[in-house]
This record gives C-alpha cells, sequence and structure tokens, in this order.
C-alpha cells in the first residue's frame, strides 16, 4: 500500500442517529400519516359489520380456530386462501407503481417501522429534549438526570408496543369480549403471548433497531431502485443551484456561488442520518424532512424554497436548457403496472362477487375401487363433503347424472336420504354414498354429480368416474 | 513473538493477534460481547438445569428408569402418563355411553356411530387386514365385506356372531360346516356335470338336466334347492354374481373335487367386547350390511 494514499477503511462503527426537530409541509403530512394509520390500526377491530346470526360481527377478523377471515362484506374460507395471492400481488404491484411515481414514499410515511420509529422519536425528544440535548445527554455519565430520563423514554416506549401488540390480538377475536377480558385479566395464554412478542419486536425495533431497518434489514429498500427511471420523483439536492457551497454572512452578494450554505440543517433532520447533497443513495426513504428544514433555512436567507425538492432528473435536465418540465405519470412502465393492476383487481373482484356459496366436492374410494354385488351389478363409494357458505342451514338433493340405472344410498348414522341432506349454517357436510348400477361397457365411466336445492334449482355439479373392472 | 505495541491493521483498523504466517497477519476480532454474555448465561442456566430436570444418566439408577431425578419432579414418562390419561378420560365419556347403547342406538346416534367407526377402523386394521385387506376387500378365498353376499349372514347380529365365535375357529359356540371332497364320492362325470349345472345357473342360462340331479341329490342340503345358499349351515349362495373362490369351471370343478376352506378365528378373548361391537358396526357399515 502506498504511503500517500489515506488508508480505506473496510469497517465503520455505527453512528447513533438524533433527528432534529423539524417544522413544514412534509413534516405535517407525516403527522397527518401517523395519526391517520395508527388510529386505523388501533380502532379497526371495533368496527362491526353485520353477519347474521350464525357468522361473528366484527368487520375485520381473523378467526382461526374457526378458520375463516372476514373483512367486511368478503368472508374467506381456508379453501379460497388464493384470494390472499391476488391480494399479495396487488399490494405488491401497486407499491411498484407508487415507487416508480414518487419514488419511496411508501417508506418515508406510511411503512409501520417508520411510523413506529417516528413516535418513538417524538417521545425520546418530549422526555430528552431535541437533538443538541439528547447527544449532550447521550455521551455524559450516568447521571440521576440521565437515569430518570432514560428510564422514563424507554417505560413509555415498552407502553406503546405493549398497545401496538395489544391492538394486533383484535383483529384475531371478537374486540370488545377480548377486551373485556383484558380488563379482567383474564386472557388466554396465546393473548398475552403475542402481546409479549409484539411488545419486544415493537421496542425492538423502533427503538434500537431504527432506520438500520431500513438500509440493511429491508428487501424492498434493496430492490426499490429497478423500479426508478428517470421520471420517478426523488428527493433531490439541486446541485445547479446549490454548488459551491460554502457559509454566507448576512447581505455578502450571492455571486458566483451557490446557495446551499453549508448548514447542514437538512442532515441533522434526516431520520437515517445521510447528506442527501451526495445524491441520490439508497439509504433516502424520500420523508421530505430535509426539504422542511431546508425550506425554512431558504425562507430565512430569502431565498426561493425548493433547494431540496421532489424533482425527477428529467425535469432536471430539462431545467438545464430553460424547459419547464411536468410530470410524466404515464410511462411505459407505469402503464404496464396500471394494466397488471387493472387484470388481477378484476379478477379478485369477478371471484368475490361470483363467489360460490355452495361447494361440492366428491372423492372416489380408492380401497376398494369397487364392489362387486351379488345381482350382477357393481357399486362405487364416495365421501361427498358439501360447503354451505351461507348463514342459514340448508337442504339438499344429490344425484348422479351419466350412468344408466344408477341407485343411490347414502351411508351413515341415522336415516340420511340423497334427496334431503341437511348441511348446517357456516359450515361442511360430511356424507358417504354408494352408487350402484349395472356394470356400464367402459371400466371407467365418467359420470357427474348433481347438487339441487330445495326448489330443484342446480346448485353445484362434480365430475366423477364409475369404476365396475380392475384398470 | 509478542509486539510491544499494539500492532493496528492498516486497512480495516483492527488490532492484528500479532501472529504473522508467510507475511499473512490475523485479526483480534473477539466474539462480541452480547454473544458472549448469552454464552455465559447459558452456562449458568444448564447447572441449574441440571439439577432442576431428570439430566444424568447414574449407575445405580435411583431416578425414574434410571438417571437423576431432579428437583422438579419432572419426567417425560410423568408427563406422557398424564396427557394418555387425559385422553383415556376424554374418550370415558364416550365409551360409557357406548357400553350403555344398543346397536340401533349406536347406528342412530351421530356421536356414537362415529366413536364406533373410528375404533372399528383402526381395530379392523390391526388384526382383519391380513385377510380381509385394508379395505375389507377381501380377495380368492377370503371373503368381500364389502359386497352384499354374505355366507353366515349380514344382519348386525350376525356379523356380531362372526366376530365373536369364528367360522371352524377354536371356540365351543364357532359355526362348522366343510363341504366333503366330492372326488371321492361323486365319479368324474358327475361332477363336470354339477360344474356344469352351477355355472349355467349361476348365469341364468338353461340348466343341464344330469348336473340338476346330481346338484338335488349331493349339493341341495347345503347350497339349498335353488341353489342360492343356506345361511344356516354357511352354504354359499352359487346362482349369484360373486364367488368366494374363483369363478371359471375349472376352478369350480376342483373346488368340488378336494374343497378348499377359510378359517375365521374366534375374537372372543382376543378383543375386548367394545372392541368387537365396534368392529361389529364398521363391517357392517362397509356397504353390505343388513337390516
Ligand atoms: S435525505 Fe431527506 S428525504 Fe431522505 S431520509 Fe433523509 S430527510 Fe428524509
Ligand atoms: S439545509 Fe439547505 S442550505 Fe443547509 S446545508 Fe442543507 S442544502 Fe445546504
Amino acid at each position: 500500500m502506498s504511503d500517500t494514499a489515506a488508508p480505506l477503511k473496510l469497517f465503520a462503527k455505527k453512528e447513533r442517529v438524533f433527528p432534529k426537530r423539524v417544522w413544514g409541509t412534509f413534516r405535517k403530512i407525516k403527522w397527518v400519516a401517523m395519526v391517520t394509520l395508527l388510529g386505523i390500526y388501533y380502532l379497526a377491530p371495533f368496527l362491526r359489520w353485520d353477519r347474521g346470526e350464525f357468522a361473528p360481527d366484527q368487520a375485520i377478523l381473523i378467526d382461526m380456530p374457526a378458520r375463516r377471515a372476514y373483512f367486511f362484506f368478503i368472508e374467506i374460507w381456508p379453501q379460497e386462501v388464493y384470494y390472499l395471492t391476488g391480494i399479495l400481488i396487488v399490494a405488491a404491484v401497486s407499491l411498484f407503481l407508487v415507487t416508480s411515481l414518487f419514488g419511496r414514499v411508501w417508506c418515508g410515511y406510511a411503512c409501520p417501522q417508520t411510523v413506529w420509529t417516528d413516535l418513538f422519536v417524538w417521545v425520546e425528544r418530549i422526555v430528552q429534549g431535541d437533538r443538541a440535548k439528547r447527544m449532550k445527554l447521550h455521551k455524559s455519565k450516568w447521571t440521576f438526570e440521565k437515569i430518570w430520563k432514560m428510564a422514563l423514554t424507554h417505560s413509555i416506549w415498552l407502553v406503546i408496543g405493549m398497545l401496538t401488540g395489544g391492538a394486533w390480538v383484535f383483529y384475531f377475536n371478537d374486540a370488545p369480549t377480548l377486551l373485556e377480558q383484558i380488563i379482567h385479566l383474564d386472557v388466554p395464554m396465546s393473548v398475552i403471548s403475542w402481546v409479549i412478542a409484539l411488545t419486544l419486536s415493537t421496542y425492538i425495533m423502533a427503538g434500537f433497531a431504527r432506520e438500520q431497518v431500513c438500509e440493511y434489514m429491508c428487501p424492498y429498500a434493496r430492490f426499490q431502485s429497478a423500479m426508478f427511471d428517470k421520471d420517478t420523483l426523488i428527493i433531490s439536492y439541486d446541485e445547479d443551484r446549490g454548488e459551491k457551497r460554502g457559509k454566507h454572512k448576512k447581505g455578502e452578494s450571492w455571486e458566483g456561488r451557490g446557495h446551499c450554505i453549508d448548514c447542514t440543517a437538512c442532515v441533522q433532520v434526516c431520520p437515517v442520518g445521510i447528506d442527501i447533497r451526495d445524491g441520490l443513495q439508497m439509504d433516502c426513504i424520500a420523508c421530505g424532512l430535509c426539504i422542511d428544514a431546508c425550506d425554512d433555512i431558504m425562507d430565512k436567507i430569502d431565498l426561493p424554497r425548493g433547494l431540496i425538492k421532489y424533482d425527477t432528473t428529467t425535469q432536471l435536465e430539462k431545467r438545464r436548457e430553460g424547459i419547464h418540465e411536468k410530470l410524466q405519470i404515464f410511462r411505459t412502465r407505469t402503464f404496464y403496472y396500471f394494466g397488471i393492476l387493472a387484470v388481477v383487481g378484476s379478477v379478485i373482484l369477478y371471484g368475490l362477487l361470483n363467489r360460490a356459496e355452495t361447494e361440492l366436492h366428491v372423492l372416489h374410494d380408492r380401497n376398494p375401487l369397487f364392489v362387486q354385488l351379488s345381482d350382477g351389478t357393481v357399486r362405487n363409494g364416495y365421501d361427498i363433503k358439501i360447503l354451505n357458505k351461507t348463514h342459514a342451514d340448508r337442504h339438499f338433493t344429490l344425484s348422479a347424472a351419466g350412468i344408466d340405472g344408477a341407485k343411490i344410498r347414502m351411508q351413515g348414522a341415522g336415516k340420511i336420504e340423497a334427496d334431503d341432506l341437511t348441511v348446517f349454517a357456516d359450515s361442511v357436510g360430511h356424507f358417504r354414498l354408494f352408487l350402484s348400477a349395472p356394470k356400464p361397457a367402459a371400466k371407467r365411466h365418467e359420470i357427474v354429480f348433481e347438487l339441487r336445492d330445495t326448489s330443484g334449482a342446480l346448485v353445484e355439479t362434480y365430475d366423477s368416474v364409475f369404476i365396475s373392472e380392475k384398470p | 513473538m509478542r509486539p510491544e505495541k499494539k500492532d493496528i491493521d492498516e486497512l480495516s483498523g483492527i488490532e492484528t493477534t500479532g501472529h504473522s504466517w508467510d507475511g499473512i497477519k490475523e485479526l483480534n476480532t473477539p466474539s462480541p460481547r452480547w454473544w458472549l454474555i448469552i454464552f455465559i448465561v447459558s452456562c449458568v442456566w444448564a447447572v441449574g438445569y441440571w439439577f432442576y430436570y431428570p439430566a444424568w444418566p447414574t449407575l445405580t439408577g435411583n431416578g425414574e428408569r434410571g438417571g437423576t431425578e431432579g428437583t422438579a419432579g419432572w419426567t417425560q414418562y410423568k408427563q406422557l402418563e398424564e396427557q394418555q390419561a387425559e385422553i383415556v378420560a376424554r374418550k370415558a365419556a364416550y365409551q360409557s355411553r357406548f357400553d350403555a347403547s344398543d346397536f340401533s342406538t349406536i347406528q342412530n346416534d351421530e356421536e356414537l356411530y362415529a366413536f364406533a367407526i373410528a375404533g372399528g377402523k383402526s381395530a379392523f386394521k390391526d388384526n382383519c387386514a391380513t385377510c380381509h385387506g385394508t379395505g375389507g376387500a377381501g380377495g380368492p378365498g377370503y371373503p368381500n365385506l364389502n359386497d352384499d353376499d354374505w355366507i353366515w349372514g349380514g344382519t348386525i347380529e350376525d356379523i356380531q356372531q362372526t366376530l365373536q365365535y369364528g367360522i371352524r375357529g377354536n371356540h365351543d359356540e364357532t359355526r362348522f360346516n366343510e363341504m366333503p371332497a366330492y372326488a371321492d364320492i361323486l365319479d368324474a362325470e358327475d361332477i363336470e356335470a354339477v360344474a356344469d349345472y352351477v355355472v349355467a345357473k349361476a348365469a341364468g342360462n338353461a340348466l343341464p338336466e344330469r348336473g340338476a340331479v346330481v346338484f338335488e341329490e349331493n349339493c341341495a342340503a347345503c347350497h339349498g334347492e335353488d341353489a342360492k345358499g343356506l345361511r344356516e349351515l354357511g352354504g354359499p349362495n352359487l346362482a349369484d354374481a360373486i364367488w368366494l373362490y374363483a369363478d371359471d369351471r375349472n376352478a369350480i370343478v376342483s373346488q368340488i373335487r378336494k374343497p378348499k376352506h377359510g378359517i375365521m378365528p374366534a375374537w372372543e378373548g382376543r378383543l375386548s367386547p367394545s372392541t368387537i361391537r365396534q368392529l361389529t358396526i364398521y363391517v357392517h357399515s362397509l356397504g353390505g350390511g343388513e337390516k
């Protein structure tokens, strides 16, 4: 290694970030977003939705023991988890779309990691003071003041963590009932363990890991650049206008120098601790706080705002040529994202609107495949499942079509007849069925089971087989 | 060689161990403190654990099944016993109801019926599947329990009796009837003739006269005048589509000449009465059960 070059450092210790307080448009948006999102999170489980006598009245509920998920008018049985796939695709593509338009705004305003971290930093500031005081306290010895301030901060964090975990469990239980149980300290073990787990993860993630989650743990941070292009809005420092930066005394001329006075306000407020003037970085969560900070400075020194702003590369380039360029929302990329969203969204909507209220499933016996009866006919056995997803008891008639001279016999406790199968509300009816018929010409004969309701209307069919000889 | 002062690696800024191999030095990167603390805590924890729980094998083995006992008095065996007791207790509620109910009650009660089918199914796989197949479909010489053809009767009581005492078994109550070897009784032509008769009868064709006479004189006593079998004597129905041994003429001839007989063991004494009753209901449910 040459002596002249400064030794290359491969390792850097993590610097603790103490974001400074800032006020402005984007800070306001962040507060509004936080209050709205937390409000939804904490209150949503208490919304009611009348589903009749046999189903829960909670608008959003994941009912694990009964294996049902409810979301307002949507009701999902375990057989239908593919809706979840659809919803995840929509969520992912929406994220891609938003990212290609506005960059990492999800991260800046809506991501739970950001929202809770923001809340935790706010607590920190209320208890320990703003940036400078916090830094001083952090470096100071363990005085009484430091101890009580730290203890208070961490206690409040833990309480917030507990409320976070506490709200989570309401989505999996009837909320008012659980609330009453909690008040009476009579809570199931599973609930307690969830609350503990979420309390700790909130405390650790928002209290300690913070921006490191966004930088090192979040996979989205790693591939979001793939969704960026020249027309994506990114937080950018206008180098053309800002450089050469340098200290500026009041009354001095702005001739021959840039507008950035190197006050580092933008760096001090940044929750991930980066200097946006170095250009767009992966770590930047597009929260806009540096914009607020710099705008504030610009106001003070009587220069136009917008030294740091949401900008696109295209706009920047055009500006150099003196052209005012509008934001290009419809580009090939966004067009594709819109397209995918439209297709997947319509498929899901179609599925939900045309969701079968009744399902029929037939499983042909494998052992034995068929039974030879004494009068020469052949008999096959089937397991029948009828899913009644309505909230009322229903009666059905089951018959087999496509085979001549077939006779159906139901097997089970009590008297069960194929023309009156009862399936209770919101449950699965399980039946045994024997079908006997004169040996058909084919070893394997295609048949169709038909399920009708009491009015005789065909509800569901199921293609099955009738086997009469060893294959 | 110990360096007098700390040897700091230029590139990483980390102290080296001072060892050097062919000019390559090793960085001194001790385990992180938090990791070390967890390690030590785990060690301490382990010591407590050894006393609290059964942990060490001993030569004399004063603890349960050898080894130290642990101050908590907890063992996996005890836990297993407790859990099993719980299961037995849960089952007992159904079991006592099942034992107190007769067949028709059970068959009309959804819970008891499901209890019987579940118990019968597993008992069947353990005891009966060897001969009758896991699905009860039998095979040549082993009756198919799914069909509607019963040699000794297919009502629930018949099935219970067969299960309990067996057929040609060693129980005093067993039903016992064997087909004589007609090779010693009839001449070859008569045997051929009666075989033709039986084949024609089952197929519903015109009946050969000589065979009819031979059947009437020799076979009708057990298989009935119309060859439809006599269940009291275990004479199988020869006029239907089901054959126990084989359905071609040669096999029928050899069965007449030198018959084979199956043995059904008696299960009384080997299985509990309750299990036999569960098996009865299960076999009856396979599809051929008669009223
Ligand atoms: S650089 Fe600006 S926008 Fe990016 S994270 Fe920091 S404060 Fe937020
Ligand atoms: S806040 Fe604005 S003026 Fe101050 S250092 Fe940042 S870019 Fe320059």
